[in-house]
């Protein structure tokens, strides 16, 4: 196999990499959603409702969320 | 962190590199004025002996409008919104402060003795990358700060859950921070000859093709993590806290933000097509170009669909007419990008006067319209004072946005007619014109460039005097506004 083919292929197999990375990203935001895991559209409050002495939208850190 | 009976989010931060953005932003615009009017009438070049030639003053008018002007914006919106988003006052700890103060200064002397070196002609000639060594460390220290103080005031956050500016932001952060330090890699000369030649001067760790390589990687990403990154920062807070709308898609700003990491990254050979860079350099470089519309346009229309239902807004607020003008130059400006990154169109392209076209539409158009605007959002809030004229707000809106017309529809024309004359043959295949013929032809667009650059520079300093009476004789405001910029 010459340096051509190996670059083709890894050309190939990078861009199906990338693709399934995406999509699934896409997915995973969706699905957990759907399962009720995560509301990602309630953090858009957060630039709303910015005063100092406003409930954070979030007070807990990720590593103790339910 | 400190527990406070009356708790305020602390400003003087915000104000002092707001200051120095319209100080920085008002230098490089009258730099690009006078080097525009030079290209279009030369015995302007000879007005200041050495000093004000246009060698001399494109890399100031440059680096200004990217290390002076939109850095100032950068820090002055981060220290604004950085608290709110995370809501934390800065003030609960002292050392935050100390640093940002420390930053501060050390970012206007520094800035300020970097633009005079360039003055005095010590540059190591790669674009944009101008300043050399002693000031790159400066620089460092700088971003070093700025992260330093970013990552505190994220550590002690009451907010928990990171809102999508802070990203960008953080991306800001990083992604300067490592192509800075790989493209800046120099060898000061003066000590590594033992004392040969000037004590300032450097040359590139790198030479030839990696050399142009590692400066285009560098080059074309200061573009994303200067002038892209941190200004989709400002408007995802900026567009929905002045318009009371939220985000239309949380999830979608998530994905184009990803995808922009990764997409921009690879993008930066499309400066080397048609040269000694490998040819799967070169495609690769073609192909993320165009893949980049998606992330960018995703943003984009992210932030029109937040306007949905209130457009209505678009007509008796002027800023959310900046911000929405904004954010359609951006949309102009990332897709006439991967256009130009076409290997077919880069051959007519390339070198021509399409090229500052296209920076000025995005650089004119997005970036500065957007931190205008972000300083326009601000000052009430910061001064506790009213706007003090929104008939001059909208007559600069006018005027910016008449010049930044003038200036793209002028170089795309002189850029293609350069292009088109540069490559043009006879029948027996000799090239049919010099390169001054294309001078001549040019003339009239270099002047009416030169025209716009002076109606923008007008606005630049109606926005300057808007804030500055805001600043002293603005109507005293009660209470700060929750949503809509309250202007007299």
């Amino acid at each position: 196999m010459d340096i051509r083919e190996i670059q083709g292929y890894a050309s190939f197999f990078m861009t199906m990499f990338l693709v399934i990375m995406l999509y699934g990203y896409i997915i995973h935001l969706y699905r957990s959603e759907k399962k009720g895991e995560r509301d990602y559209e309630k953090y858009g409050n957060i630039a709303l409702d910015d005063n100092i002495t406003s409930t954070p939208v979030e007070d807990k850190p990720a590593s103790q969320r339910d | 962190m400190q527990s406070n009976a009356a708790l305020e989010y602390d400003y003087s931060l915000a104000k002092k590199f707001t200051f120095l953005t319209i100080l920085f932003g008002f230098l490089a615009m009258v730099v690009g004025t006078l080097i525009a009017a030079q290209l279009a009438f030369p015995e302007l070049n000879y007005l200041l002996g050495e000093y004000g030639t246009f060698s001399r003053l494109r890399p100031i008018h440059t680096n200004t409008a990217v290390f002076g002007f939109t850095v100032s914006g950068i820090f002055a919106t981060w220290f604004y919104l950085g608290q709110r988003v995370l809501k934390v006052s800065i003030a609960e700890s002292k050392f935050l402060m100390v640093l940002g103060n420390i930053q501060f200064w050390l970012y206007f002397v520094g800035a300020l003795a970097a633009t005079i070196s360039l003055l005095l002609g010590y540059s190591t000639s790669k674009e944009y990358a101008q300043y050399e060594w002693p000031f790159d460390i400066v620089v460092v220290l700088i971003w070093v700060l700025w992260g330093v103080n970013m990552m505190g005031l994220i550590g002690i956050r009451r907010e928990k859950a990171l809102y999508i500016s802070v990203w960008y932001y953080l991306a800001c952060f990083l992604g300067v921070a490592m192509l800075y330090l790989f493209n800046n890699m120099e060898i000061p000369t003066y000590f590594a000859s033992g004392g040969l030649g000037d004590p300032i001067h450097s040359v590139s760790m790198y030479a030839g093709t990696n050399d142009a390589l590692v400066q285009w990687w560098y080059g074309h990403n200061a573009v994303a993590f200067g002038f892209t990154v941190p200004i989709v920062g400002m408007i995802y807070y900026f567009l929905p806290k002045e318009s009371g709308q939220a985000i239309y898609s949380y999830k979608l700003s998530l994905l184009s933000f990803w995808g922009l990491m990764f997409v921009y990254l690879w993008a930066g050979s499309h400066h080397l097509l048609w040269s000694t860079v490998p040819d799967w350099m070169q495609t690769m470089g073609s192909a993320f170009s165009i893949v980049l519309i998606l992330p960018s346009w995703g943003s984009a229309i992210n932030m029109l669909l937040t306007m949905k239902g209130e457009w209505n807004q678009l007509t008796d607020n002027p800023l959310i007419k900046f911000m929405v003008l904004a954010s359609t130059f951006y949309m102009l400006s990332t897709i006439e990008g991967p256009i130009q990154a076409i290997r077919s169109v880069n051959a007519i392209a390339h070198f021509t006067d399409w090229i500052p076209g296209h920076v000025h539409d995005g650089v004119l158009g997005w970036v500065v319209f957007m931190i205008m605007a972000a300083i326009f959002h601000m000052s009430p809030r910061m001064f506790k004072r009213e706007i003090y004229s929104k008939k001059l707000m909208e007559t600069q809106f006018w005027l910016q946005t008449t010049a930044v017309v003038l200036y793209f529809t002028s170089m795309w024309i002189a850029g293609i007619t350069q292009g088109m004359m540069w490559r043009a043959v006879d029948e027996y295949g000799n090239l049919m014109y010099s390169f001054i013929d294309t001078v001549t032809v040019l003339h009239p667009y270099y002047a009416i460039r030169a025209l716009s650059g002076v109606m923008y520079l007008t606005g630049f300093i109606m926005f300057a005097y808007n804030i500055y009476k805001t600043m002293t004789s603005g109507r005293v405001l009660s209470e700060e506004p929750q949503f809509r910029t309250p202007m007299a």
